[in-house]
């Protein structure tokens, strides 16, 4: 009994911050996708259990709001790293040369295709299609922070800081 | 402000001006996402820091200035300039200097030289490579001097201050839709402009807004189109965070001309810059009664929204847009009903594109025979292109319809440049138009006109405006398969060919490269390229084809050495490629032996290496170490 009481309060004070968006919202299910970003935003993807409590609370079917979480490239089902790597594929970063520096980082990192996250939850690599900074391609974003002109080499760089740096704040 | 209160756009801009007067010096930082890449917010603020230091009076936000010092230095900074490559970018006027590639370790010497000593810094200037001469300003700069900016002209504004723009006319064109011109006029006024719609189609927006304003119904909306999904194209992100007031005066026009009194901005959401300029500009033109309820005393209301989009480059398709905004799967309905009958919640709507909205205050303001006097009589006014790829000078243009390719890759653009980023005046081989639903030009097309129906003769498109300038080393299948990959990802799935075609166009471009090609593929490539077209419902289906057909009619000798020979020319399709060393040209310097990782490379000092082809792993490292260009075919 005192443990369902538990996991319900968890689950309650974990839900809490949906609530806030759908109320600033006022429960509009024309706002779903703003509700969504905000969501994810929040608890950085979309669980299929937020999925379900955002239908259900919108008084919508849950496929119905699968059906825009997964239409969009922007919602994420699955947990990304603390570190997103956002390489630009755009056609000015691919001519030239952003597939060498997508290769190299998922070398570091020991990625491919299907698995885009570290199992430390450290590091995400994923592409973009255009980024709109094409006047410094390649490009890549990391959180963040936009890098222009960037090469296979300076990229892998980029990542050994944060793994240098994400070391130095644990041993403090 | 009271909305009964009329807004009057002569006192703010009086005010402004009395401001600006005090100051003895105005410093522009770009702020546009490249520049901000490059550092330049950091060496805004070690800017003042440094002036602060020497007890100079600064200024950094001018319109919330009550009491600005006489003689004092206006920091301000800017949206995108354009020559995003040489950024940061600084500007010092009335000096009339551009500065280049500017970095916080610079800050101190141009305070302490140009600031105060009033010199200038050569170091710090452009320096055009094909006379060698050092430019001052940009009047002095081919890349700006060649242009004729319209839109893109006010991109030197401080984007947050809307006093700014009011300063420099803006919003009159705005005052006087809604105090002295009926919606017939204004329908008139930008039809007799001939201004086309800039997100791809062309279509005439004078006549999308009679459309409109004669569906009848009590509410309408405008919608701004701004979720710019091509790849290689970025005028309207530059436009929205460089002048976001021009595109809500733009669609305040719009609005008075369909009868509408809401709008929405749909931004992509891979821009969150031009995002916060977007919503920062509607709150402050909302705080100057602007927009909201009887705007100009004229009784009449608008009211905005900014939408960031969610990631669907099939979004920009104008009934997709609208289900997205709807909070619906982005995917396009059957027109018609177009949107001017049936739009957003089922009400008659007028969408146009940014660059679309933001020329309308100039027709307004010059009217439509000044907007005529450039570009052609089928495409008058001016075109935004972003130029890229393997070219000298990139980033955002703006030039008259009608100017030739040639003026824009070479004059503008400062000519084609090899993969090792050299102009040797022979590496143009194509330049792709229009993105993923545009085609190739060729170095025949180099002095054709660039405008709406020309384009269309030779399969391209003017699109939204992307130029990626793309040289001899770059392989055109992979060009068009790199294209077919990406309507394949975002074609939504809702018309079979589209969905499914598409898919195997890019399993049929992936043998060609692969060399599992044979006779029947490029035949079967074609008919499956038409069958697309056909059978799609939306712009993004109908034109998904248009790359490979393009490159297929133009560069058809290329498909053909992949499939019959096995070979891809420029040696990028690494599983046809074939690494030679050309005898003549190899002295023998052993590098590439030396770094070959299966050791396939044999020959002694100082005499023709040759790379046995069974050991090959075409990795392609011997190309690369090469210093005299002897590998080829990798």
């Amino acid at each position: 009994m005192r443990e369902t009481l538990e996991k319900t309060e968890a689950m309650v004070k974990h839900l809490a911050a949906v609530n806030r968006i759908l109320e600033k919202h006022q429960y509009d299910e024309a706002k779903l996708i703003p509700i969504l970003q905000e969501v994810q935003a929040e608890y950085n993807f979309l669980s299929r259990d937020v999925i379900s409590y955002v239908a259900t609370s919108l008084g919508l079917p849950p496929a119905r709001v699968f059906g825009v979480a997964t239409f969009y490239a922007h919602f994420s089902l699955e947990p990304k790293g603390k570190y997103v790597f956002r390489l630009c594929d755009g056609t000015a970063c691919h001519v030239k040369g952003s597939i060498p520096i997508l290769e190299a980082l998922r070398k570091r990192l020991g990625l491919d295709a299907k698995t885009p996250t570290t199992p430390d939850m450290m590091f995400t690599i994923e592409t973009v299609s255009c980024l709109g900074a094409c006047g410094l391609a390649p490009v890549m974003v990391v959180n963040d922070d936009v890098y222009g002109q960037i090469t296979p080499a300076k990229a892998v760089e980029v990542i050994e800081e944060i793994v240098a740096k994400e070391k130095n704040a644990k041993t403090e | 402000m009271n909305s009964t209160e009329k807004v009057n756009l002569h006192d703010i801009a009086a005010d402004y001006d009395a401001k600006a007067a005090k100051t003895e010096r105005r410093v522009t930082i770009c702020a546009g996402t490249g520049c901000v890449a490059n550092g330049s917010l950091k060496v805004k603020d070690k800017l003042a820091a440094a002036l602060r230091e020497r007890n100079l009076d600064v200024v950094l936000e001018l319109n919330h200035h009550d009491d600005v010092p006489q003689g004092s230095t206006y920091i301000s900074k800017s949206g995108c300039q354009g020559f995003c490559q040489m950024g940061p970018l600084l500007r010092i006027e009335p000096d009339g200097i551009l500065y280049t590639k500017v970095n916080v370790a610079d800050v101190e010497e141009i305070v302490e030289s140009t600031l105060v000593g009033h010199k200038v810094i050569d170091r710090l200037l452009y320096v055009d490579p094909a006379s060698g001469k050092s430019c001052k300003g940009d009047h002095e700069i081919p890349f700006y001097a060649r242009q004729t900016r319209v839109v893109l002209a006010n991109c030197v504004i401080e984007p947050s201050s809307v006093e700014e723009y009011i300063a420099k006319g803006g919003y009159t064109a705005a005052e006087k839709a809604y105090t002295t011109m009926t919606e017939k006029e204004i329908c008139d006024c930008v039809l007799a402009s001939g201004l086309r719609g800039r997100g791809g189609g062309g279509f005439p927006t004078g006549r999308k807004w009679q459309f409109t304003l004669q569906s009848p119904g009590p509410k309408k909306y405008v919608i701004c189109n701004g979720d710019e999904g091509d790849p290689g194209a970025f005028m309207d992100r530059s436009v929205m965070e460089g002048n976001p007031h021009a595109v809500i005066e733009g669609m305040m026009i719009a609005a008075r001309a369909i009868g509408a009194d809401e709008g929405y901005v749909y931004v992509r959401a891979e821009y969150p810059l031009a995002v916060e300029r977007v919503r920062s500009a509607t709150r402050d033109a909302e705080a100057k009664g602007l927009l909201g309820d009887n705007l100009f005393g004229s009784g009449l209301s608008f009211r905005l929204h900014v939408m960031e989009g969610a990631g669907a480059f099939v979004c920009g398709e104008e009934t997709a847009l609208i289900a997205s905004i709807e909070g619906k799967r982005g995917m396009p309905m059957p027109k018609p009903p177009f949107p001017a009958k049936s739009g957003l919640w089922g009400k008659p709507t007028v969408i146009n594109n940014v660059e679309t909205l933001a020329s309308v205050p100039y027709i307004l303001r010059e009217g439509a025979d000044k907007y005529r006097s450039v570009g052609t009589p089928k495409s008058p006014g001016t075109k935004t292109f972003a130029l890229t790829g393997h070219v000298v000078n990139t980033g955002l243009i703006e030039v008259p319809f009608g100017a030739t390719l040639r003026e824009i890759v070479y004059n503008i653009g400062g000519g084609v440049t090899n993969n090792k980023g050299k102009v040797t005046g022979e590496d143009f081989k194509s330049v792709q138009i229009g993105g993923p639903s545009g085609g190739c030009l060729t170095p025949a097309m180099l002095d054709m006109p660039m405008d709406f129906d020309s384009l269309k003769e030779v399969g391209a498109m003017v699109g939204s405006g992307g130029l990626v300038v793309m040289n001899n080393e770059t392989c055109m299948v992979s060009v068009a398969r790199f294209f077919m990959q990406f309507t394949q990802n975002e074609s939504c799935g809702k018309c079979v060919p589209c969905r499914e075609g598409t898919k195997q166009m890019l399993a049929l471009l992936d043998d060609i490269i692969e060399g599992r090609a044979d006779r029947h593929t490029l035949e079967l490539l074609e008919r499956t390229a038409k069958a697309v077209r056909v059978g799609s419902l939306c712009g993004l289906g109908k034109t998904a084809p248009n790359p490979v057909l393009s490159t297929l009619k133009y560069f058809r000798e290329e498909y053909e050495a992949h499939v019959y020979k096995k070979r891809c020319p420029t040696g990028q399709c690494k599983s046809l490629a074939m690494p030679e060393i050309l005898a003549a040209k190899c002295k023998g310097c052993t590098a590439c032996a030396r770094k070959c990782p299966v050791g396939a490379i044999s020959g002694a000092p100082k005499q023709p290496h040759v790379i046995d082809a069974d050991k090959c792993v075409k990795c392609g490292v011997c190309k690369s170490v090469c210093r005299f260009d002897a590998v080829v075919g990798v």
